[in-house]
């Protein structure tokens, strides 16, 4: 009461040019715009802005104190650019393998721990969940210690006990790879897990039911009722994983240290970006990169959300 | 397991089954926590060792030592880098959540010109991934002068596109007749928003918040451009620049590591269910 007694004051002492001014702030024709505006300018000023500026460096050859028009001159050489292609062909890769090990295992495990079988679900969910709460930063120092080429370490120690011999883990281009998707599988098993344990809950028991009466097996049910319920968490998981892959860096910058690794077999586009743009001040070549990337990305998804509609789904 | 699926004249599981999935998962868990366990090994060996044998499992008496944490814990710029940490994650979720809240209730509760392109956009942002808008963003801070600013690393993240679209989810299960009530009463749209919605929202809020406050505090490349002064690192990067070619602060390194994911573990073990809650709330909801 008290406030508005206050603020029946304020309106008492203002002319009127300014309580029309509060009216109208206060009306209901333009509150959702006021509701809206962070974002509305958060989007221009901190996404479209940046898509405009990148677009423009493209074209522009940028050294300091100095900008040329050079037209497509950065987009034609980095079509011959061969570290590009190795950027690009390391990024595919690494998504592929990333999507090939993320999905189908965490389905496999959370179907173990939703079955009635299973005990303890929620302790080993919680000890799979654990890593995702590490930083990047940790866990690709781990890990580059971990698979150190020194035969003493934890990697190299447990391959000379199975009878192998120690490995160049962070020199050689597919256990680079591998030790990079496993960081991965580290990071995101327990997360990924938990999306499909989630979906397969949320599936009615007497779909089940139902299909026990009619005689199904453990691999039908799961094939013919639990698969196709969890198509939504599927393809959120997919979605995700397809952004991780494509924007990986950071594990790329920490397993190597900072410094560009041999043969560039650990990078990635957004490593390469990073390379011209921020280590050798090439704004203009790296944003060429960018764009390239952005248009990878935007297609994919595209391609995604018009095959499933997901989103068109969730509209309405 | 619910009473009336069980039945009495059997097992309604498969004894072998169970003992042979429990050692799975036993298995599997032990493999997921030996990073951790060479992590926190190494920790309390003497750096030499790292720099020779890198992380492993090996464990004697005799050479362990408290003397990195000793380091560590004399340390005044790591200590600086963890309060930077602490304020900036605070800020961030605070403010975040606030502006997320606030635009996701516009979405929610109003009909009006241009929402759903806006809302489109929301979509549009959460599928392109930061890091290929890093140069041009990075150019744009320093152009507004928010260099090694805090202000830096949180305005690009007021409104969180995720944390948004979650709100708006959230909110249309929420009634209209609550603001309508409002309204009759004579509280004022924004007074609706702040008085009975923000109260509403508390598990959303809780949920993006452990989602939020993970994502700040493990932040890295942001950060790492906006920041150059060594006094202002984070945690992330002022570990990361532990590792330097001239390798005398490995003693740091490892103990610092374990020291930084030691807040987040506590609050996970204490808040299980919520954490993961939390954190996997992005997801859309079939």
């Amino acid at each position: 009461m008290n406030k508005e007694n206050k603020i029946n004051k304020r309106f008492k002492k203002s002319n009127l040019n300014k309580s029309s001014w509060k009216s109208i702030l206060y009306s209901q024709k333009l509150a959702p715009y006021v509701f809206v505006l962070p974002f509305i300018l958060t989007f221009l000023i901190f996404f479209i802005y940046p898509i405009i500026r990148t677009s423009i460096m493209s074209f522009q050859d940028i050294s300091i104190g100095r900008v040329n028009f050079i037209g497509l001159n950065n987009y034609i050489r980095l079509f011959k650019d061969s570290t590009f292609y190795i950027a690009v062909r390391n990024s595919v890769t690494y998504t592929i393998l990333t999507l090939a090990i993320l999905i189908p295992l965490p389905l496999l495990f959370a179907w173990m721990l939703n079955s009635r079988t299973m005990i303890g679900q929620d302790v080993f969910k919680s000890l799979l969940f654990i890593p995702i709460l590490t930083s990047v930063v940790v866990a690709g120092i781990t890990f580059r210690f971990m698979f150190n080429s020194t035969d003493k370490a934890l990697a190299n120690s447990l391959v000379i006990l199975l009878g192998g011999e120690k490995i160049q883990w962070l020199s050689r281009r597919w256990p680079a790879m591998m030790v990079m998707v496993l960081l991965c599988f580290w990071r995101w098993a327990g997360m990924n897990t938990v999306y499909f344990l989630a979906g397969l809950k949320q599936i009615p028991e007497e779909l089940y039911e139902a299909a026990d009466i009619d005689g199904a097996n453990g691999w039908n049910k799961f094939r013919y009722i639990s698969l196709p319920c969890l198509r939504p968490t599927m393809i959120y998981v997919l979605t995700i994983s397809i952004y991780g892959g494509l924007s990986m860096i950071t594990e790329y910058l920490m397993l190597w240290g900072g410094k560009s690794s041999p043969q560039n077999i650990g990078l990635t586009i957004v490593g390469y970006i990073y390379q011209k743009g921020i280590n050798q001040n090439n704004m203009g070549y790296a944003s060429c990169v960018g764009l390239i990337l952005l248009f990878i990305v935007l297609a994919i998804n595209l391609v995604i959300l018009r095959t499933t509609g997901v989103f068109g789904k969730e509209r309405d | 397991m619910k009473p009336g699926n069980q039945h009495t004249s059997k097992l309604n599981y498969n004894p072998v089954a169970r003992v042979a999935m429990v050692i799975f998962f036993v298995v599997l868990c032990t493999i997921i926590m030996l990073p951790f366990v060479s992590m926190i090994l190494t920790s309390f060996k003497p750096s030499d060792q790292l720099m020779r044998d890198g992380f492993n499992l090996s464990f004697s008496r005799d050479i362990m030592t408290l003397e990195n944490y000793k380091a560590l814990f004399t340390n005044a710029t790591y200590f600086r880098w963890y309060a930077n940490s602490i304020i900036i994650t605070i800020i961030q979720v605070v403010l975040s959540l606030f502006v997320s809240a606030w635009v996701g209730y516009g979405f929610a509760f109003y009909q009006f010109k241009g929402k759903n392109f806006l809302f489109v956009c929301v979509m549009i942002i959460m599928m392109v991934p930061f890091e290929i808008l890093m140069l041009p963003l990075y150019i744009q801070i320093n152009s507004l002068g928010l260099v090694n600013s805090i202000w830096g690393i949180i305005l690009p993240y007021l409104a969180y596109a995720m944390a948004i679209f979650f709100f708006v989810q959230y909110l249309k299960g929420i009634p209209k007749d609550i603001v309508d009530a409002g309204r009759v009463d004579g509280c004022s749209e924004y007074g609706i928003f702040l008085r009975l919605i923000l109260p509403i929202m508390k598990p959303a809020l809780a949920a993006m918040a452990i989602l939020i406050g993970v994502f700040s505090w493990n932040n890295y490349l942001w950060p790492l451009l906006v920041l150059s002064d060594p006094a202002k690192f984070t945690l992330p990067i002022g570990l990361n620049s532990l590792v330097s070619p001239y390798g005398n602060n490995y003693q740091l390194l490892v103990a610092g590591s374990v020291m930084s994911v030691i807040p987040l573990l506590i609050l996970f073990l204490c808040a299980q269910e919520h954490f993961i809650e939390g954190m996997t709330s992005g997801s859309v909801k079939g």
